[in-house]
């Protein structure tokens, strides 16, 4: 699903504006009405988008716009901002007790929110951290979520108990207790019914079995795609059973996912862990700072800069930056960026991590019309052009003169006009490399035009 | 003053009942800016959507002119039969039930496929309809047992495949068997799959194709599964859904918590898909037929306890 990003819409609503120095109220203003727009489709709990709305309006009116920045990019700076301190900017680990104590994990939450699937997946998780997990099948009521839980168990190695038929979870986990003690496992994991929060029986039972065994972590399994519903269901489960933290469950969906940012605001737990797929390996950790920037649709900066750091090898890096501190940088360099580029998934890929790139666009552009208009053909067809260069005329493109332009058409079979628009734009992107030497910073590679 | 004569000129008891019981919303001396912010703030919370309710709202704000509406209370009224007649269902969305049809139930992971199949074979066979379910759900480890719970629940017939199976052999069998054995009504289970996989969302393309080839003559029918707290998401797996098999009808479970299901109005709206059934509860009585006006009513007006409300409303 294509959204518009909530960057694209700031930079949009600020174009006509000229305004520099300070923030004022109605600037900020207009800002926040498309932050607040973007939150209630991102699923935000309504409640929950005034209160952190005025706090951010409570910051940003009469703050200094810093240098380089517009007023958009300033008022995204501030929710972005806050928006993390909101999710908490650390990741949060899972507590285990110390030892050769077993930790206690129950799993609770909505019907279908995952938490067979998600109990499997964090045994599986703590097996790789040398734990040895015992699962427990306490959903006494859905039929065949013994069964469900059974294959699970085996699949990814984990200890399994359950006593077919029995509808009393309090027996369940007491004998479970001792089960475990049997195996030597150090952790077990309690896989409870789904319930909705307002059935009174249902948490009753959640509450007893907390009072039965030790429960040291209690988990809430919380749909991605959950609504405006987000938060009655995690303050219910905090208030009457306590909760310690959330797995948010099928972020591999196309769903912004503001229930997380929901569901932190009224309980104050973290979440510890995402679903990200079927498979029972597709558990991961949380990243708070990740999230508030795909509830705000703006891009994931953070895995656009680690996906890099992981292609891109770090001496080639660092003489590309050189090269362009110092303004000098040839076809060759070009030749070798546009290759890191196809290593991170073409600029397609790379342009929709990235955000702040509406302000590059033309008037009414928005970011998905950008990819669409970088035609990964015409990237072909540059490439080419350079590849029929020789050596020298690489490095040297003041070589550049029309006998050598023509073979150099002829050789990547295209018109030559189309030779002399890239020498041009190389040229051109130069001479705009020497007068910007200062905003090459470290991360100087996104900046490369293309 | 014409609507609000109208409105009230035929005043019965139960419309002043009904009347009395709206959101207090609408409780307001007058219609001002407070007031539609209010009223905002009620349809967005009902997971009704930004873009609905701005439309919803831009409408209401015109109406109130042109209409010359005074009340916040007879403005409500008015919105509230207007959402009713868009959201009412039609005789003719429920004739699968009466020929010998093939429901594919689709949906994402964990709304309740597999329940609401189960909810709707028993109520079919209760009904003296030759009922047959199909576990087309190859890969969730026990959706096959706890599909074959219900067949033995219901009495329906099973057809089921094994683990890791292409669903869409099970869908083949199915039908031979449906026909060979004079089934009324083949009911399909598919795994939950969410709307951005391409691969699973062919693979239920490639289902809908041989039902399309190997049972041209049946009545199709393909009812997606909406979890009634899924937020702004629910609008985009209808559509997406919809695309690859047809999507003729939507049934919103888990609608016995406090979540509103108000996505509803949005798909509705925007891809003209109606609500055929809704879930309210874990019993087999509780997937209930959808009623435009009891929906409307649980999304505007004031709760009430069962002892001063008029549950016939």
């Amino acid at each position: 699903m294509a959204f518009e990003s909530l960057t694209d819409k700031l930079q949009n609503v600020f174009k006509g504006l000229k305004s520099k120095g300070r923030l004022t109220e109605a600037d900020v203003r207009i800002a926040l009405r498309e932050v607040k727009m973007a939150l209630l489709e991102a699923d935000v709990n309504f409640k929950v988008v005034k209160q952190f709305v005025k706090s951010v309006e409570e910051r940003a009116v009469g703050s200094d716009v810093m240098n380089g920045l517009n007023p958009g990019q300033m008022v995204i700076k501030i929710v972005n901002e806050e928006m993390t301190a909101l999710m908490g900017s650390e990741t949060t680990e899972l507590s285990f007790l110390p030892g050769q104590a077993k930790t206690v994990i129950m799993m609770c939450g909505l019907q279908g929110s995952g938490k067979t699937t998600s109990a499997a997946k964090l045994a599986l998780a703590l097996s790789k951290k040398g734990k040895k997990s015992l699962l427990v099948a306490c959903d006494v009521y859905r039929p065949a979520a013994f069964e469900q839980l059974k294959v699970n168990a085996e699949k990814v190695g984990a200890d399994f108990y359950g006593i077919e038929g029995e509808k009393d979870p309090l027996k369940i986990v007491r004998s479970a207790m001792d089960a475990a003690a049997a195996n030597s496992d150090n952790i077990v994991i309690i896989d409870t019914a789904g319930r909705l929060q307002i059935d009174e029986v249902l948490m009753e039972e959640l509450a007893n079995i907390k009072a039965t065994v030790d429960v040291h972590q209690t988990l809430l399994v919380v749909d991605a795609m959950t609504g405006q519903e987000a938060v009655n269901v995690a303050s219910a489960f905090n208030d009457r059973i306590g909760i310690d933290g959330v797995v948010l469950s099928k972020m591999d969906g196309d769903a912004r996912g503001g229930a997380a940012l929901s569901v932190k605001a009224v309980t104050g737990k973290p979440v510890l862990f995402v679903g990200m797929g079927e498979k029972l390996t597709d558990l991961d950790q949380f990243y708070p700072d990740r999230m508030a920037s795909r509830i705000l649709g703006m891009g994931d900066v953070l895995s656009l800069i680690e996906k890099a750091g992981q292609q891109i090898d770090a001496d080639t890096e660092k003489e590309m930056t050189a090269k362009l501190k110092k303004g000098k940088f040839d076809f060759e360099d070009y030749l070798m960026s546009m290759n890191q580029m196809k290593k991170m998934g073409g600029i397609s890929s790379i342009m929709s991590m990235l955000p702040g790139m509406g302000g590059m666009l033309p008037k009414g552009a928005n970011m998905s019309d950008l990819a669409d208009q970088i035609d990964e053909k015409k990237l072909a067809r540059t490439e080419a052009i350079i590849l029929s260069m020789t050596k020298k005329e690489r490095q040297d493109p003041d070589l550049l003169n029309p006998s050598r332009k023509h073979r150099i058409a002829k050789g990547a079979g295209v018109d030559i006009a189309e030779v002399n628009r890239l020498v041009k734009q190389f040229k051109e992107t130069q001479k705009m490399m020497k007068r910007l030497p200062g905003m090459m910073g470290k991360r100087g590679r996104f900046k490369l035009p293309f | 003053m014409a609507f609000f004569d109208k409105l009230f000129s035929g005043l019965s008891k139960t419309r002043k009942q009904l009347d009395d019981n709206l959101a207090e919303v609408f409780d307001r001396d007058r219609i001002d800016e407070d007031f539609y912010d209010d009223l905002e703030e009620l349809l967005i919370l009902s997971d009704i959507g930004v873009t609905a309710t701005q439309n919803i709202i831009d409408d209401l704000r015109r109406d109130e002119y042109y209409e010359h509406i005074r009340k916040p209370k007879a403005l409500g009224m008015h919105m509230v039969k207007k959402i009713e007649q868009i959201m009412s269902t039609c005789e003719s969305d429920y004739s699968f039930e009466e020929k010998k049809s093939v429901v594919l139930v689709v949906g994402v992971n964990g709304v309740g496929k597999t329940t609401t199949i189960g909810k709707l074979a028993s109520q079919y066979m209760a009904r003296g309809r030759k009922v047959m379910v199909a576990a087309a759900d190859t890969f969730r480890a026990a959706a096959q047992e706890q599909l074959a719970v219900w067949a033995e629940r219901s009495g329906a017939l099973l057809v089921a495949g094994s683990d890791g199976q292409d669903p869409s052999s099970v869908v083949y069998d199915a039908i031979s068997s449906a026909r060979s054995k004079d089934i009324d009504i083949l009911l399909i289970d598919t795994a939950g799959r969410l709307n951005n996989k391409k691969n699973l969302m062919e693979e239920l393309a490639k289902m809908k194709r041989i039902i399309d080839r190997e049972y041209p003559e049946s009545c199709k029918e393909t009812l997606i599964v909406l979890d009634g707290a899924t937020g702004q998401n629910a609008l985009e797996q209808a559509r997406q859904f919809k695309e690859v098999t047809d999507v003729s009808g939507v049934i919103i479970t888990k609608l016995d918590g406090s979540a509103k299901g108000g996505i509803a109005i949005a798909i509705q709206s925007e891809l003209q898909i109606p609500v055929k059934y809704i879930g309210v509860g874990e019993g087999i009585d509780d997937l209930q037929k959808f009623d435009a006006k009891e929906y409307v009513r649980a999304l505007f007006y004031k709760e009430v306890n069962d002892e001063d409300g008029d549950k016939e409303q």
